[in-house]
């Protein structure tokens, strides 16, 4: 596939040597010409140097050609030019922003550009689960069907420790696809499976029930 | 949105006429430009926040014109104006003139100075 990525800095860098290694044909839009030497230093001749904002150089990057486009800058307004740009004047198939500043999801969404990765709510997530402090961490989204890949730890006398699953009152539309125990391999839980604290779960939840799934699992 | 030469000037000339004129900019020693009788707001903060424009009053805005040096984010602006809040005048500089066209397509009036000054330049050199 021919993938366009905007942007040459550590993100777009190691983007692009994954895609490489996937065989897929790379080509990296980079408006600082150091960073532009440093890309092509490690990964070869796949850098244009330009605006990715600008119609001209994306059409001298061949971007009627591209079948995605991915805007991985620090700046989100050059990450948006670029992704609109594509979509509604190129006509890509796939566009994908990062967005530096999580308020933006909303207004990328209604600007047209739905499918974003939110850098700094992704970093806090992961950093929230190394912490254990937090009983729940979202660790995936599957936007278009509303819901929420979680890992939830059960808190020490929430009112799910010593339940089977089958009589805890879950938001309807949420499952818990694996128990972890300490010390134990994961398991595929079934509704007499009892949860004790300590125990992780991995599981689907709709996001608008994630604050109700959660109450179930925190510590009182 | 963007208090240079040019933003501080529209807003000091829209303010003799007697508008409302709110000017916002990221940075306070911008507003420097404006004369020193400005009746209008000047606000700091940054235009692309949805907030920052709610507490400048864009509500109740009937027009919004969107002059920093920057053409993704004079873009970027000038949507948030227009689709989330509604406001009935957009306008806004994008240098590329290729992109002014397509700012144009997405309901924006989109104003490119490159062009503008190459038109002027040439109609003076032939006239």
């Amino acid at each position: 596939m021919y993938v366009i990525v905007v942007g040459g800095g550590e993100v777009g860098h190691y983007l692009c040597k994954q895609l490489l290694d996937e065989g897929h044909e790379v080509l990296v839009i980079e408006k600082d010409a150091g960073k532009c030497e440093h890309i092509e230093e490690g990964l070869g001749d796949i850098c244009l140097h330009g605006d990715a904002s600008e119609i001209a150089i994306l059409d001298k990057g061949g971007i009627t050609r591209a079948e995605m486009v991915i805007a991985v800058t620090g700046e989100d307004e050059d990450n948006l030019a670029a992704c609109q740009i594509a979509k509604e004047k190129f006509s890509v198939p796939r566009v994908i922003a990062r967005i530096n500043v999580p308020r933006n999801e909303k207004i990328f969404a209604k600007l047209g550009i739905e499918c974003v990765v939110d850098a700094v709510y992704l970093i806090s997530e992961h950093i929230k689960a190394e912490t254990m402090l937090f009983p729940l961490t979202r660790l995936f989204s599957i936007r278009d069907k509303g819901l929420e890949v979680v890992l939830v730890r059960v808190g020490k006398n929430s009112p799910a420790v010593g339940k089977p699953i089958g009589e805890l009152s879950l938001p309807l539309g949420s499952v818990i696809s694996s128990v972890i125990s300490h010390g134990e391999e994961s398991q595929i839980p079934t509704v007499d499976t009892v949860l004790r604290e300590g125990d992780q779960l991995i599981c689907l939840v709709p996001t608008e029930s994630i604050s109700l799934f959660q109450a179930i699992f925190r510590e009182s | 949105m963007g208090c240079g030469r040019i933003g501080a000037e529209l807003a000091h000339l829209l303010d003799a006429e007697g508008h409302k004129v709110t000017v916002i900019d990221v940075d306070s020693a911008s507003f420097d430009e404006l004369p020193p009788d400005f009746g209008g707001m000047a606000f700091l903060g940054d235009a692309t926040d949805e907030e920052v424009l709610t507490k400048a009053g864009m509500e109740q805005a009937d027009a919004f014109v969107a002059v920093t040096r920057d053409d993704e984010r004079n873009a970027m602006a000038a949507q948030i104006a227009k689709q989330i809040f509604d406001v009935p005048r957009v306008l806004c500089r994008i240098y590329d003139p290729l992109r002014e066209d397509f700012y144009g397509g997405l309901g924006l009036e989109a104003i490119s100075p490159t062009r503008v000054f190459v038109r002027m330049l040439k109609e003076r050199l032939e006239g």
